[in-house]
């Protein structure tokens, strides 16, 4: 694979190949050194021109894991600041001649679009409300960490879907990986035509406990200045997922950072059925994996796969 | 009125001879081959095939053996924007002009929505003399409704009748106060002119940059809903209604807004409509790769919006083709879809667009084509063109056999922002005479002198 630029271009097949690998990779986080010299001497470049420290410094640590030298440049206090474009950003950082190029932008298909100004392989870090791969993939590795795999699991996405890159991405993942979808949250934050990519629409939590999934979204208190939902209180009242809503058997996600209190009361975050620190942990491994994934098949002298568990 | 609405640059009238070319002109009930003969910025004379000749050796006559192409009456175009001024490294007149013509178009209408807004009379004066220079088919302009297209305060509609305005209108956006539509209908009854109208309710549109629906929820971009353009277009039908105004509702995209135009035209409501060659040909399926040529507003919409849009252009509740040709420069379209300003080029491409996507599946009929790209002038009170012996030369030579591939060999624009960009298309203009000059010669048309 060159680039990872969406979900929708992965087979399940690309989906299982990368979560076994980052299952192999765990065990570098175990060691005392932790790291490996697969991608010693490669270049990463990380290109946010979004506020991420979660995303961002997951992915460095993948990189540097894999002895990758990381180059992390952010829009604010930059040339993008003083108006460069975006394709003038990607040629002049090319001078510097990264392997890869780790990106985050508020609009849709910027990474797909980069992919075709660089020869670097380009990972999408989230573009806009449309995708967020490396969120959907360490979220399968979690689960099938958890439950040994997605085949047949009823899985609810719950909450703000029509703000979410994480949603869109997770709807395709698990489907993909045999499971069924269903999204519920508010009528205005769920967009119009979702069905298309073949999930359920729920406006209720009523019937919640047929999940075995439930993967609550992070609301975003910017989203009640347009009157997206009345409060914030009414939205929780509805919405968050509590103890009188989770069931024992059913296994609690969410993408981070979370809102105590609005979209998940503070005991769920800490009951046994939430995974929210797992995900976090995968998502170096997978982006180990993720990283390695695009980066191996580059033709290169200085390349080495030494030190990769098999 | 003082001026006249159309300006261009005047060249010398030619004297040509188009000889067995296949001339239709459903206007004139002609449907066969005919020899036409231009002279003196005028169609002299109109014979059967094969019986005109180009006169004694004293006389220079070009003669173009035309047999087995189609001679129309050149096309005109209510809706384009020529950037000028201000926005010159997009398209200038120059530019606008030779894109038309290599469209066969013989006339059209430049919106606006310039830097600055086209919005007062010394501003008219100063664009339409530089149409004199530079345009190589008549243009005529359409100024602001409101200044600096603010909404807020009506322009000097009657100072920019007499220097020439064909119109009014905010192009670009939408007359969001209905108060005020209602005072620029009511100042109308003063100095005439049609009041064009881009319909489209930004609280509903908002950030929309594509057409709400299955495809935007899928690519995660922002929608901009159906709803937004037809309950504009049903407002303000009912403004007018109770003005006795009479508006144009432009670039239609919605179903829903052509069965709100139909409605008010039963209810006699002074409106017509116009739909452009990229709502009638594409869907947002063609939005899928999220290309920025196919970024535009409004914008591309459903199958279903589609076939109400070719129903509309049948039966006449959508009364005629504009293309909205809107010029953006490479950098400015070379960005995320999001960040991409909205619109598509579309004057070298309509006829052949359509004639490919409509007119040889068997959709829509040739005369209709014909007449539709025709039918825009009588709504802006500009001459229709007609091929008849007397009337002004303005006419269109396209061959219907020949294949070609949008922006091979670039373009006569100055950008190259098309949404057929790289698709084949059937129909090639080979010649366009405007106002009794050549506008327009294809490079592999033969000439035989």
């Amino acid at each position: 694979m060159k680039h990872l630029v969406s979900v929708e271009h992965l087979e399940r097949a690309d989906i299982e190949r990368i979560c076994d690998r980052a299952a192999a990779f765990a065990e570098v986080a175990d060691r005392e050194i932790k790291k490996v010299p697969a991608l010693r001497g490669r270049t990463v470049l990380n290109l946010f021109y979004e506020a991420s420290t979660r995303t961002r410094s997951s992915f460095e640590l993948a990189a540097k894991r894999l002895s990758a030298d990381v180059v992390n440049f952010s829009a604010s206090g930059s040339s993008v600041e003083k108006g460069e474009s975006l394709k003038d950003t990607i040629l002049t950082l090319g001078a510097h001649k990264p392997d890869a190029i780790v990106i985050r932008t508020p609009w849709a298909g910027a990474a797909e679009l980069v992919s075709g100004w660089t020869p670097a392989a380009v990972v999408n870090a989230g573009d806009g409300k449309r995708e967020h791969p490396t969120q959907a993939l360490l979220d399968v590795h979690t689960l099938r960490q958890r439950l040994g795999g997605l085949d047949g699991l009823d899985i609810w996405i719950v909450g703000d879907v029509l703000h979410s890159r994480v949603a869109r991405s997770n709807i395709m993942a698990f489907q993909k990986m045999g499971a069924r979808v269903t999204v519920a949250g508010p009528p205005t934050l769920i967009p119009r035509g979702i069905e298309a990519l073949g999930c359920e629409v729920r406006y209720t939590l009523d019937d919640l406990s047929q999940a075995d999934v439930v993967y609550a979204l992070r609301m975003q208190n910017e989203r009640m200045d347009e009157s997206w939902v009345p409060s914030i209180r009414e939205y929780a009242t509805w919405y968050q997922i509590n103890g009188r809503r989770l069931g024992a058997k059913q296994v609690l996600m969410h993408p981070g950072p979370v809102n105590r209190g609005v979209e998940l009361s503070a005991e769920v975050v800490d009951s046994p059925q939430a995974v929210i620190t797992a995900q976090v942990a995968a998502g170096v491994v997978v982006r180990m994996a993720v990283l390695y994934e695009v980066l191996s098949h580059v033709p290169s002298t200085t390349r080495t796969t030494e030190g990769v568990p098999a | 009125m003082a001026e006249p609405l159309l300006v261009h640059h005047a060249a010398a009238p030619v004297e040509v001879l188009i000889r067995e070319a296949h001339v239709l002109d459903p206007r004139a009930g002609i449907d066969e081959a005919r020899d036409v003969l231009v002279r003196d910025g005028a169609i002299a004379e109109l014979g059967a095939a094969g019986t005109l000749e180009a006169g004694g050796p004293d006389r220079d006559v070009e003669v173009v053996e035309a047999a087995g192409r189609h001679l129309f009456p050149g096309f005109v175009d209510p809706h384009v924007h020529f950037r000028t001024p201000g926005q010159e490294h997009k398209e200038d007149l120059e530019t606008g002009t030779r894109a038309a013509a290599a469209g066969g178009f013989c006339a059209v209408l430049a919106m606006p929505n310039t830097d600055p807004v086209l919005d007062s009379a010394p501003l008219l004066r100063s664009v339409r003399d530089a149409a004199r220079l530079h345009a190589r088919v008549p243009v005529g302009f359409v100024p602001a409704i409101t200044r600096g297209l603010h909404g807020t305060e009506l322009t000097e509609m009657a100072e920019l009748r007499q220097e020439g305005a064909a119109g009014f209108t905010d192009d670009g956006r939408p007359v969001v106060s209905a108060g005020m539509l209602r005072k620029a209908l009511q100042y109308q009854r003063l100095c005439g002119g049609v009041i064009a109208l881009h319909e489209e309710d930004p609280s509903l549109s908002g950030k929309g940059a594509m057409h709400e629906g299955d495809v935007s929820a899928q690519l995660g971009v922002t929608g901009i809903p159906s709803i937004s353009e037809a309950t504009m277009v049903a407002r303000d039908a009912l403004i007018a209604g109770y003005e006795a105004g009479r508006i144009h509702v432009q670039h239609l995209s919605a179903r829903e807004s052509v069965e709100a135009l139909a409605e008010a035209k039963r209810q006699g409501v002074r409106i017509t409509g116009e739909a452009s060659p990229h709502h009638l040909c594409l869907t947002d399926e063609a939005v899928r790769g999220l290309d920025t040529r196919m970024k535009m507003n409004p914008p591309l919409r459903t199958e279903t919006d589609r076939q109400a849009l070719i129903e509309g252009l049948r039966s006449g509740v959508i009364d005629c083709i504009a293309t909205d040709h809107a010029p953006h420069a490479r950098d400015e379209k070379e960005v995320p879809f999001e960040q991409a300003p909205m619109g598509t080029t579309g004057l070298e491409t309509a006829f052949a667009a359509i004639y490919t996507n409509l007119v040889l599946p068997g959709v829509l009929d040739l005369d209709l084509l014909v007449r539709r790209l025709t039918d825009g002038a009588a709504l802006f009170g500009l001459p229709t063109p007609r091929v008849a012996p007397g009337e002004p030369a303005n006419l269109t030579l396209i061959d219907l056999e020949r294949e070609w591939v949008v922006g091979d060999g670039g373009y006569e624009s100055r950008s190259a922002n098309c949404c057929f960009d790289g698709r084949t298309l059937q129909g090639k203009v080979l010649l366009t005479v405007a106002a009794g000059a050549i506008a327009f010669r294809a490079r592999q048309l033969e000439v035989v002198r």
